[in-house]
């Protein structure tokens, strides 16, 4: 319980945080372009990031013409129809996804969330952006390079990822890997940072434990992505030797079409390893950040203090670790040893005991609560059901010999989409329902957002959900077309093409949200204060938006933690994390407090003192 | 407090209101750079314990042939262990503040990793043209792709080397130049390491590593 | 109210749908009727959570909907219920992975007394080896294959030259006798997968891998490629055709075998040379050839 009674803090010394070199913008081009401020890079990571999103929405729409009505569009043959699997794939996992979660709302939020001027490394922090642009440019490059981009499938399976049975052998998966490798050295700069922000940058008294679940679920899995984006470096580069330098650490002797190539003794299975070992752990990259942001969006509208906060903090660090040792249930039917299986179906079916806990603390948070059913909260519910519901097939996944017929087909399709697509996107939008205000100033328009999460959230499950019966008739993924067969009904074609509709309807509901943006941001309502009547750090800057240093003359003071709602005894139903104690009975609404006013003498003295 | 304690606390809970507010906001006694440093190194020892274990896993396959030894990598091993003393000279210059020394401690610590890399590349180059060598043998691409990542490392090191003695050309705070320096410093001993196991992992004694993976 | 009312909507219906759709799994022809048990216990421990949860999630939002005057309960934890669900939690997950493994455990145990077929895959055919009258399949290389020797077996071994070769033909399967299926690619990585078998396994060049069954019911099944190879990953097809004994005998004896087929290939060189076109003597060359057994590495 938060202390009520007015108690004599005393005086508390400000913070003894080493200040941040603050590069102070000069010209347009140092404010908006190569900024250093983290939340010019943050709106710069998003909106490349949704950007290349669009191409892959589009990419999926065309797939998903080919898959509902196959023979009827000419212009997508086979090797088309590959190459945007891959590129959707590609593209949605680690281009928007992990850049959207990390680069965007970790580099907006953390440091406002911990009461820091900026990143603890400014300089690297726009490094990492204008290198993931560059990762982005190479990646689109390959759309125009001879052959097209890489159709190997987003696991880039050697040795078919460069033989010629794939399309875009020749160049696109040679941009692909180097794309890889850079998006690595910018992800390693971004990840650096945050980390550091979060661990030795916070302000005066923001423990550990004051952090919001949002600085827990980004900074962990920056840790994740540290220490697993390096395995998908190493087969990234040994892949690109393969194909450029002829060596052969994945190939194997091979027979193509009748003729002996030069490769042998290489191992396929290494890569898979190597790339799994990545692969999981990026499974949660995207995962924790949007466990950490769902948490604090439902706490902050319903009104209540999250639920059993200490089990959430460590629940996402115990998911963190084991995801280290679950990466083979993806190679369940691989070839590998065998006895791994047993290995393997144990760990990932204990990663799910912590993951329900997780599950239990968002709807006992909605327990006795006082819901308001914004648009925020909307997409938490949703993210909460389509989350549930793709975390229980990955039991039947994960369960090695339940695996081995559902694996490769529609099944598997359905169900990462349903838990690393749908129910982190639905938390991507939720967020940024939420935060729009902070970012802009102004609300965004509430009857196009009702629409959008309906639609989206709705139309999504209408997706996913018939889909996983299709993987249990055996309907193979990856499938240009069904063709013959005698096992899939004919029933089955009609659901594809339900599906396809569906996916059109949702895929342009996206685009009444990306009007939504465009339109609020210069007609939309201005947004009060704190509009949400949140209790983290991040809505009690000075301004709003907050300018370049967040806090004004001194740091802020934290007294509490950012879930304190509804507590007892206060005067209002939310106590912000830097109200002092003597304030927490007061009624009116607290005017942001930020910094708080310091004497003019003594700011400048503080500045100083953190040189 | 160890980060253990930090993560066990009941946040909401009155006690912890008056003793947190002194809290610095930092969870370990660091700078950040070094902080940021030592996640660096674990990221750094992912990618060599990766490619140590693919490796490994290879030569236990294989009719194994191991890289002929040559004096070359002995001394290169010898030329990157002068720089790494050099680097630690100038650390123990800069913490006494003479600039002078240090400056010329950092010139020798460049010079060796100079001197490190063009004798990796003419290693490479005696083995593309060895004629008693096969170049189909794995243990070929993987010295060059194991020595490679591990120079352009170095050549990322370099760059903060170049920082550093331009800080130091321009008069920066002594204070500023040994904080670098410390962090270059401790970027080669790790370099250093890394070396060491991989060029034990390469030329481990009569072949017998093959031997041993084999037994697992 | 509506919000409330879609969520117990979404439960309903989802349950529903799976009572009443069309789309389940295909009626299963062989032995594997353990692993269907299994999807279903899973199913009905997670389908339960799933209703719980959302409904409870419902009841939640009916109930404490924001009005007026509202306040929360300020309860930031509750140990004893958050133990008690991690027990719930931990016991429903046991009872999914112990019947997993102890299925698995079988799947990876083969009979000793399996028959053995292997399956050859590339880029977009399937084609089927059986050891013939020894039982024992001949030793192979991919670097032995060429257009007279499709397989890559090594002409040098006794144990070879009876195997019984089938390409471009349906793979046969006798109905009852447990087979072990050795998987070999000489290209890329496929999935030799029939949907009513259930097992099924990736082929990985440069090793052997292999799954087994014991076919349960006579008839005529597809074979798809699972893992994606190229662009012909979907029209990689073939049919495997369960025979009763009797049947199976006759086609089997029907079949070329490799030294019938070298023989015929050599017949038909000398005839060429006969006829003026020397064309060398490629196989003998390929005889000659050491063959490194070390090329097929055993499954890691």
């Amino acid at each position: 319980m938060a202390n009520i009674a007015p108690t004599d803090a005393g005086y508390v010394p400000p913070a003894e945080v080493e200040d941040t070199e603050l590069h102070d913008p000069q010209s347009f081009i140092t404010k908006y372009i190569w900024s250093q401020d983290h939340k010019v890079i943050a709106i710069q990571y998003s909106m490349t990031a949704l950007a290349v999103g669009m191409v892959a929405l589009v990419l999926s729409w065309l797939m998903r013409l080919q898959l509902g009505f196959p023979e009827t569009f000419s212009f997508i043959d086979e090797a088309d129809y590959y190459q945007f699997i891959t590129m959707h794939g590609m593209i949605m996992v680690i281009y928007l996804l992990t850049a959207l979660f990390l680069g965007g709302f970790g580099n907006y939020l953390i440091p406002l969330m911990v009461g820091a001027r900026d990143m603890v490394f400014p300089y690297l922090n726009m490094l990492s952006f204008w290198v993931y642009l560059l990762a982005v440019l190479v990646l689109m490059a390959s759309f125009f390079v001879p052959g097209g981009p890489t159709g190997a499938g987003w696991t880039l399976y050697p040795p078919q990822a460069i033989l010629s049975g794939t399309p875009g052998q020749e160049y696109g998966i040679v941009l692909m890997l180097a794309s890889l490798v850079i998006f690595i050295v910018a992800f390693t700069m971004g990840g650096l940072n945050y980390v550091t922000t979060a661990l030795q940058g916070r302000t005066r008294g923001m423990t550990l434990m004051r952090l919001p679940l949002t600085v827990w679920g980004i900074v962990t899995a920056s840790i994740l992505g540290l220490l697993a984006f390096p395995a998908l470096f190493v087969g990234g580069v040994m892949m690109l030797l393969d194909k450029v330098l002829g060596t052969s650490f994945f190939m194997p002797t091979i027979v193509e079409l009748g003729e002996q190539l030069e490769y042998g003794g290489g191992s396929p299975l290494l890569f898979q390893h190597l790339f799994w070992f990545f692969g999981h752990p990026e499974v949660y990259i995207v995962a924790l950040p949007a466990f950490g942001i769902v948490s604090d969006l439902l706490a902050t509208h319903a009104r209540k203090s999250i639920f059993g906060y200490r089990m959430m903090v460590w629940a996402i660090l115990a998911i963190g670790g084991l995801s280290f040792v679950v990466w083979a249930h993806h190679m369940f039917v691989s070839g590998m040893n065998p006895y791994f299986g047993f290995f393997f179906a144990t760990t990932t079916l204990i990663i799910a005991v912590p993951t329900a806990i997780k599950v239990y603390n968002w709807v006992l948070t909605l327990w006795q609560a006082d819901i308001h059913l914004t648009l925020p909260m909307l997409f938490s519910i949703g993210f909460i059901v389509t989350f549930v519901n793709g975390g229980i097939t990955g039991l039947f996944l994960g369960n090695v010999v339940v695996d081995v017929p559902l694996s490769d087909t529609m099944f598997v399709v359905a169900h990462f989409h349903m838990v690393m697509g749908v129910a982190p996107i639905l938390v991507i939008f939720g967020a940024i329902y939420h935060w729009y205000p902070l970012m802009t100033g102004r609300m965004l328009n509430e009857g196009m957002g009702q629409f959008h999460f309906w639609v989206t959230f709705l139309g999504a499950y209408l997706i996913y959900f018939p889909m996983h019966y299709l993987g249990f008739i055996g309907v193979p993924r990856r499938y240009y077309e069904l063709g013959d067969t005698t096992f899939i009904p004919e029933s089955a074609e009609t659901l594809n093409a339900f599906i396809t509709v569906a996916a059109l309807v949702v895929g342009f509901a996206q685009l009444v949200f990306l009007y939504n943006m465009i339109h609020s941001f210069m007609k939309g309502r201005k947004s009060s204060q704190n509009p949400w009547s949140s209790a983290s750090l991040e809505w009690q800057t000075p301004q709003k938006p907050p300018v370049h240093g967040n806090w004004g003359p001194s740091l802020p003071i934290v007294y509490r933690w950012a879930y304190d709602y509804s507590v007892p005894g206060a005067g209002r139903d939310y106590v912000p994390q830097n109200l002092p104690p003597d304030q927490v009975g007061d009624t009116d609404d607290p005017q942001p407090i930020g910094g708080g006013p310091v004497p003019a003498g003594q700011a400048a003295g503080v500045m100083e003192a953190n040189k | 407090m160890t980060i253990f304690h930090q993560i066990v606390d009941k946040p909401w809970l009155p006690l912890s209101d008056q003793v947190e507010q002194l809290h610095s906001g930092r969870s370990f006694h660091l700078p950040q750079k070094k902080l940021a440093l030592r996640f660096f190194f674990a990221v750094g020892t992912v990618i060599f314990s990766l490619l140590t274990v693919s490796y490994a896993e290879r030569m236990a396959y294989e009719v194994w042939r191991p890289l002929p030894e040559t004096w070359l990598l002995w001394s290169n091993a010898a030329v990157l262990l002068f720089s790494s003393v050099a680097f630690q000279r100038a650390t123990v210059c800069a913490r006494r503040g003479e600039t002078p020394s240090v400056q010329k401690a950092l010139y020798a610590g460049g010079f060796f990793t100079l001197l490190f890399l063009a004798g990796q590349l003419l290693s490479w180059h005696q083995l593309q043209t060895g004629n008693a060598l096969d170049p189909r043998n794995p243990a070929n691409e993987f010295f060059i792709l194991i020595t490679g990542l591990h120079g352009l490392h170095l050549l990322g090191g370099l760059v903060v080397w170049g920082r550093t003695v331009l800080k130091l050309r321009r008069g920066s705070n002594p204070a500023v130049i040994c904080r670098s320096v410390e962090l270059c410093t401790a970027y080669w001993h790790f370099l250093f390491i890394i070396w060491l196991a991989l060029f034990g992992l390469l030329f481990f004694p009569g072949g017998s590593l093959p031997i041993i993976c084999r037994a697992f | 109210m509506v919000v409330a009312v879609i969520l117990i909507l979404i439960v309903v219906g989802s349950v529903v749908f799976h009572f009443m759709s069309p789309w389940w799994w295909t009626p299963i022809a062989s032995n594997w009727g353990y692993i269907d048990d299994t999807i279903i216990i899973t199913f009905w421990i997670t389908g339960t959570v799933f209703v719980a949860v959302i409904l409870f999630m419902a009841y939640c939002v009916l109930k404490f909907q924001h009005k007026e005057g509202r306040r929360a309960t300020y309860e930031p934890e509750n140990k004893k219920l958050e133990w008690w669900l991690t027990g719930l939690t931990a016991i429903g997950v046991a009872g999914m992975l112990a019947p997993g493994l102890f299925v698995w455990n079988q799947y990876v145990s083969v009979p000793e007394d399996a028959d053995v077929v292997e399956v050859l895959g590339q880029q977009w055919q399937w084609s089927y080896r059986y050891p013939g009258e020894d039982g024992v399949l001949g030793t192979s290389d991919a670097r032995l294959i060429d257009s007279d020797n499709p397989f890559g077996v090594n002409p040098n071994d006794p144990n070879g030259q009876d195997d019984i070769l089938v390409e471009g033909d349906d793979l046969h399967l006798p109905i009852d006798r447990p087979v072990k299926m050795l998987l070999r690619s000489i290209d890329v990585l496929h999935d030799f997968y029939v949907p009513q078998f259930r097992a099924k396994m990736d082929l990985v060049p440069g090793a052997v891998t292999f799954f087994w069954l014991t076919p349960t019911r006579t008839g005529a099944f597809d074979i798809l490629c699972a893992e994606l190879c190229g662009t012909g990953h979907h029209i990689m097809r073939g049919t495997v055709i369960v025979d009763n004994a009797a049947e199976y005998d006759e086609w089997m004896s029907e079949q070329e075998t490799f030294a019938e087929l070298a023989a015929r290939a050599k017949a038909e060189e000398k005839q060429q040379a006969g006829l003026g076109t020397p064309t060398g003597d490629g196989f003998e060359k390929k005889v000659s050839l050491v063959v490194n057994e070390d090329t097929a590495k055993p499954i890691q």
